[in-house]
């Protein structure tokens, strides 16, 4: 089990790292998220595994898997999806203003608005996505 | 406790004039004054133990372990410079009154002055050492404020800011210089520190903490180099050029100095740097006022220069000169706060205050011109008015100074510089009252009405009054004196007339000189033009270019503006400290019993395999990338429920179907597919990073599963039914045992869904909304809600929201609570704007998600306060048994509150993000509807004024080869 575990997590970490090289912003935002699902394996993981030892308290039972990580990973989960919000909405606003779904700021409508030497455009474009 | 109150009361008060600022300008001033009053009443009430000779004081712990205390004290010199900020304060705000126009914002002005005046008493006050440096700052930052007043003028925003970058920096020097002081002393306390100057000074340390100290207190009281913000700052109202610019801010560096007078002046460095910092400034600045043809920047460098003479005298280091310089601070608040006054009223009669435009006022407003001249002739040196004495006693002491070898450098540097105060003090009055009437031709001058000169007289009595009977002023420097030199100092007299001594014949030099200056003033004006010149302003602004120009090559060459590169160099670098982990410690399988795979195990792997694989290999299509990632998160909730961890398992599951309905909103307005634009070389290189990280992590995560360890949840699991009420140790962690670390999550959440609010909320304007306007489908005739799905979410709601309620209400003896039920209850809404739309949904919205997020973080917060009046910690939590009629016997624990707080704020967060998102998409979202649209039917890209059009259109063709 534990073997199945650990290079599940390996593969998680891999796919979400190969993603987030990408330059198209979806696949980024994805691969972030699969990276958090990696992380909050191994933190789970941390806590060792067991099998039918849910860390709520019966009479008689007095062995229980771990509850420390599981409370920290139930609220990295919760906090992963704040974060995966915030560059959704962010990825979006930035497509929004620039019309380019890539991460690099260089190839995007970006730059050339804010290069000076433009200034009708530098004023128009003053509400930035950020 | 009066001492702490005196600073207190103004520092409260003045949130009034701000409050009261439609009540017109009078009720602010007058609630300013009433303020100010009060704040001089108390002192009054303490001055009795000063005046006998003690030091009276407050003391409160603050953060202890710091020597960081809330204290206070207060001795001659501090009652001296209350008094002054207090009195000056009184006349500045009744000028005030009849210079700002009604139309100023002059709420504000009132309260930034009660700011000011407070963290000036607070200044002169405090006894802590961090505490003073804390009001040091206060002053840096009100000055800012009130020299920007008339914020619309460039010069206002520009002398602001070069007074900020000065005396703000010189604060950070002095913040480091106080820290070494009170490291040396061991002690923070300014009344000890005095105790322990031979300590202080025996120190290797001293030279460097009195170096950056000095820095503090030159920076502040315009000491050369640093001397050239002050001219700046008369871009100021003339309220606050005389309140801060000459009579309180601009002492407050030599208040320092002579507080730390006891401490520092036997050293060698005190006297060789601080006696000659002011007697060159003094000098400097006296020539240049000369040459000013501004009255107040006339009247600003003549500051600089009198402040140079404060200076002087405290480097000197003797207790007579200790006492000239304090008689001096006295004098030269009445006289030159007297005389920026006067150059206000001239500037509000006249329109202008340069000499070149204005002349013979004297006949048109003959009371100010007496004033005037009266205080002038005091900055000038003429006897029977104090100006006289103090310059008397300073020539003296300069004539009796030797430095480095030179008898008389100092004697003849204060000739020199007495002699330019004559001659621009002389310039002043005859250029603006004397010759010919001339004045701008819009302009009436006239004399104001009594309240706007009576400051004015107020101030000019007691220069009058010292300089006749100088006895008058001799009880206030004995005191003042006393308390920086000690008890050795011999008692303070002061005469008119001190007999033919060789200060009386440089006096008369200096007028005499003084007067042939100014009739030599026109060829003198005209050579200097050939001279050299050395603007200090100008050079701050290229030195502060040239940082700006630096700063901004460093940001250049550091960022490369591709994430992707960023991510990599990131990548690369833990993977390399992995690597001399792994390879530099003991690795490989440990000896832990390990669990047997199971068939559900086996199958899941397996999906979650080729989901990965799936999800890499077609990245390019982004809805099937959404699908994978659904896929992978599904698995990895099984994968929580059957390692013994149902609450993750339910808190994921409920995450998952929020996230994709997230994407999904947002790949509905983006491009729905896209090459991956990597080469593959790339590709492959990206590969062999991910994969190496991906067998570290996977190794990493081997061993240690494969190890037993030692756990502190034994305590947890040993304590959730006696200490904490509940039986799900995960949620009793949540809400009690950590319960701080959940405050502050939610509070993350809480600014990521103001971010969110923040940028879906203007997405609808400028050039976003522009494009948004072209890619979102168009509304298709008749109702493009489904009706099974309306029907349906509608049912549905009230039955989500039971279940959600019970998911909250058992969470903490069973799997659930509020980050779950916050979770399921928000996708129950969600489901109500995807079926019926956000129109409708948004009509029936009673509570915006901005207010749930906000009450669930206060609830939270508040909730742990409820334990301190039982004497308990933050957040301690507390359950008892309630016996109700039907229900029976039951358990509630205070920490449902707390859960409560959670469980809005992790609602607020799902309806913020997705009601927003929903919003931006509204006017079709549920009609899927072909890209091609055709643009042109847009109406704002058709309008042949868009100066835009070519540009958007050029990006559009860009957009369709995309897709």
């Amino acid at each position: 089990m534990e073997g199945l575990i650990a290079s599940a997590i390996g593969i998680l970490t891999a796919s979400g790292i190969y993603l987030m090289l990408q330059r198209r912003m979806l696949a980024v935002i994805v691969g972030l998220s699969i990276l958090s699902y990696a992380v909050n394996l191994f933190l789970f993981a941390m806590g060792r595994l067991a099998i039918d030892k849910p860390p709520v308290l019966q009479p008689g039972v007095t062995d229980y898997s771990d509850p420390l990580p599981q409370a920290l990973v139930l609220t990295a989960i919760v906090i992963a999806f704040g974060m995966t919000a915030l560059i959704v909405v962010l990825g979006l606003r930035a497509y929004l203003e620039t019309g380019s779904d890539t991460v690099d700021v260089a190839d995007s409508q970006m730059v050339r608005d804010f290069s000076p030497g433009r200034p009708d455009e530098k004023t128009q474009s003053g509400r930035g996505p950020t | 406790m009066l001492t702490g109150a005196v600073v207190m009361v103004p520092a409260l008060g003045a949130v009034l004039p701000a409050a009261l600022r439609r009540s017109g300008h009078t009720v602010c001033a007058a609630v300013a004054a009433s303020i100010t009053t009060i704040a001089l009443a108390l002192l009054v009430l303490a001055a009795p133990a000063v005046l006998e000779g003690n030091t009276t004081g407050m003391r409160a712990d603050w953060i202890p372990q710091l020597g960081f205390s809330f204290s206070f004290f207060l001795d001659g010199l501090g009652l001296f410079f209350a008094s002054l900020i207090l009195g000056m304060g009184l006349l500045v705000i009744l000028y005030a009154r009849f210079y700002l126009d009604d139309s100023e914002p002059v709420g504000r002005f009132y309260s930034i002055l009660l700011v000011f005046q407070a963290a000036m008493l607070g200044i002169v006050l405090s006894d802590n050492i961090l505490l003073l440096l804390v009001f040091w700052e206060l002053t840096s930052l009100s000055s800012f404020l009130l020299i920007a007043h008339w914020s619309h003028q460039p010069a206002s925003r520009q002398g602001a800011r070069m007074a900020l970058i000065t005396t703000g920096g010189g604060g950070l020097a002095l913040i480091a210089g106080m820290l070494i002081l009170g490291h040396i002393a061991g002690t923070y306390e300014l009344s000890e520190i005095l105790d322990r100057g031979e300590i202080v000074r025996a120190s290797p340390l001293a030279p460097v903490a009195l170096g950056l100290i000095l820095i503090g207190a030159f920076t502040k009281s315009a000491q050369f180099p640093f001397h050239y913000w002050l001219p700046n700052a008369m871009a100021a109202p003339t309220p606050v050029s005389a309140y801060l610019h000459s009579a309180t801010m601009v002492k407050a560096g030599i208040f320092l100095l002579a507080r730390l007078w006891p401490v520092f002046s036997p050293m060698d460095m005190w006297v060789a740097v601080v006696s000659l910092v002011g007697l060159f400034t003094m000098l400097m600045a006296a020539v240049i006022a000369f040459f000013k043809d501004d009255l107040k920047q006339l009247l600003a460098y003549s500051t600089v220069s009198h402040l140079g003479f404060i200076v002087m005298l405290l480097g000197i280091g003797t207790p007579e000169a200790v006492v000239v310089a304090m008689f001096h601070i006295l004098n030269h608040a009445l006289f030159k706060a007297a005389l920026f006054m006067s150059a206000g009223i001239v500037d509000h009669e006249a329109g202008t205050r340069r000499l070149d435009r204005i002349g013979g006022l004297a006949r048109l407003m003959p009371i100010t011109a007496l004033l005037a001249t009266v205080a002038a002739a005091s900055m000038a040196g003429i006897p029977l008015l104090n100006g006289f004495l103090s310059k008397e006693m300073m020539l003296e002491v300069a004539a009796g100074t030797t430095y480095a070898g030179l008898p008389w450098l100092f004697g003849a540097g204060a000739t020199l510089a007495a002699c330019f105060s004559v001659a621009y003090s002389v310039r002043l009055v005859r250029g603006t009252f004397l010759g010919p009437t001339r004045h701008p031709a819009e302009a009436h001058p006239h004399d104001p009405g009594p309240g706007f000169w009576l400051p004015v007289a107020i101030l000019v009595v007691p220069v009058v009054a010292i300089g006749v009977l100088p006895a008058l002023a001799a009880p206030i420097v004995d005191l003042v004196a006393r308390s920086i030199v000690g008890a050795e100092l011999k008692p303070v007299r002061l005469y008119l007339w001190h007999g033919f001594t060789i200060a009386l014949l440089m006096s008369v030099l200096a007028l005499v000189a003084g007067v042939l200056l100014v009739a030599a003033f026109r060829p003198l004006a005209s050579a200097i033009r050939f001279l050299p010149r050395i603007d200090a302003s100008a050079l701050f602004e290229t030195t502060l270019a040239g940082v700006e120009r630096a700063a901004r090559g460093f940001e250049a060459a550091l960022d490369t503006r591709n994430l992707k590169r960023y991510a990599a160099v990131t990548l690369l670098a833990m993977s390399a400290v992995g690597c001399y982990a792994f390879f530099s410690g003991s690795h490989g399988p440990g000896q832990r019993a390990m669990l047997a795979p199971t068939l559900p195990a086996i199958i899941g792997w397996l999906s979650l395999v080729v989901a990965s694989l799936l999800a890499v290999t077609r990245a390019h299509d982004r809805l099937f990338l959404i699908v994978m990632t659904s896929v992978i998160g599904l698995i990895v909730s099984l994968a929580f429920l059957h390692l013994s961890a149902p609450d993750l398992a339910l808190t994921q599951i409920s995450i998952e179907i929020v996230t994709v309905i997230l994407m999904l909103l947002a790949l509905n307005l983006m491009p729905k597919t896209g090459p991956s634009e990597i080469a593959l070389s790339g590709r492959f290189m990206n590969g062999l990073l991910a994969t190496g990280l991906g067998a570290g992590v996977a190794a990493l995560a081997y061993a240690v599963m494969t190890r037993d360890y030692e756990s502190i949840s034994a305590f947890h699991i040993a304590q959730a039914k006696p200490g904490g009420g509940g039986t799900n140790v995960v949620n009793v962690i949540l809400v009690d045992f950590r319960a701080l670390d959940t405050l502050g999550e939610i509070m993350v959440l809480g600014i990521a869904g103001v971010a969110i609010f923040a940028l879906l909320a203007s997405a609808l304007s400028g050039r976003s909304g522009l494009r948004l306007e072209r890619i979102r489908p168009k509304q298709a005739p008749g109702d493009p809600h489904s009706l099974i799905l309306t029907v349906g979410t509608r049912v549905l709601l009230p039955l989500v929201l039971t279940v959600g309620i019970f998911i909250f209400l058992r969470g903490h003896n069973e799997p659930g609570g509020g980050f779950i039920a916050g979770i399921l209850v928000g996708i129950a809404f969600i489901m109500q704007y995807i079926a019926s739309g956000y129109r409708w949904s948004s009509e029936r919205a009673r509570i915006e998600p901005s207010l749930l997020i906000g009450s669930g973080i206060l609830i939270a917060a508040l909730s742990g306060i409820g334990s301190w009046p039982f004497g308990y910690p933050y957040l301690t939590s507390t359950y008892s048994y309630v016996t109700l009629p039907i229900v029976g016997t039951f358990e509630i624990a205070s920490v449902i509150v707390f859960d409560l707080g959670v469980f809005l704020t992790v609602f607020g967060i799902v309806m913020i993000s997705l009601a927003n998102l929903a919003r931006v998409e509204e006017p079709a979202a549920s009609i899927e509807s072909p890209p091609e649209k055709p643009p042109r039917s847009s109406p704002v890209a058709d309008k042949p004024s868009d100066p835009r059009k070519g540009t958007t259109t050029s990006r559009r063709k860009a957009e369709e080869v995309n897709s």
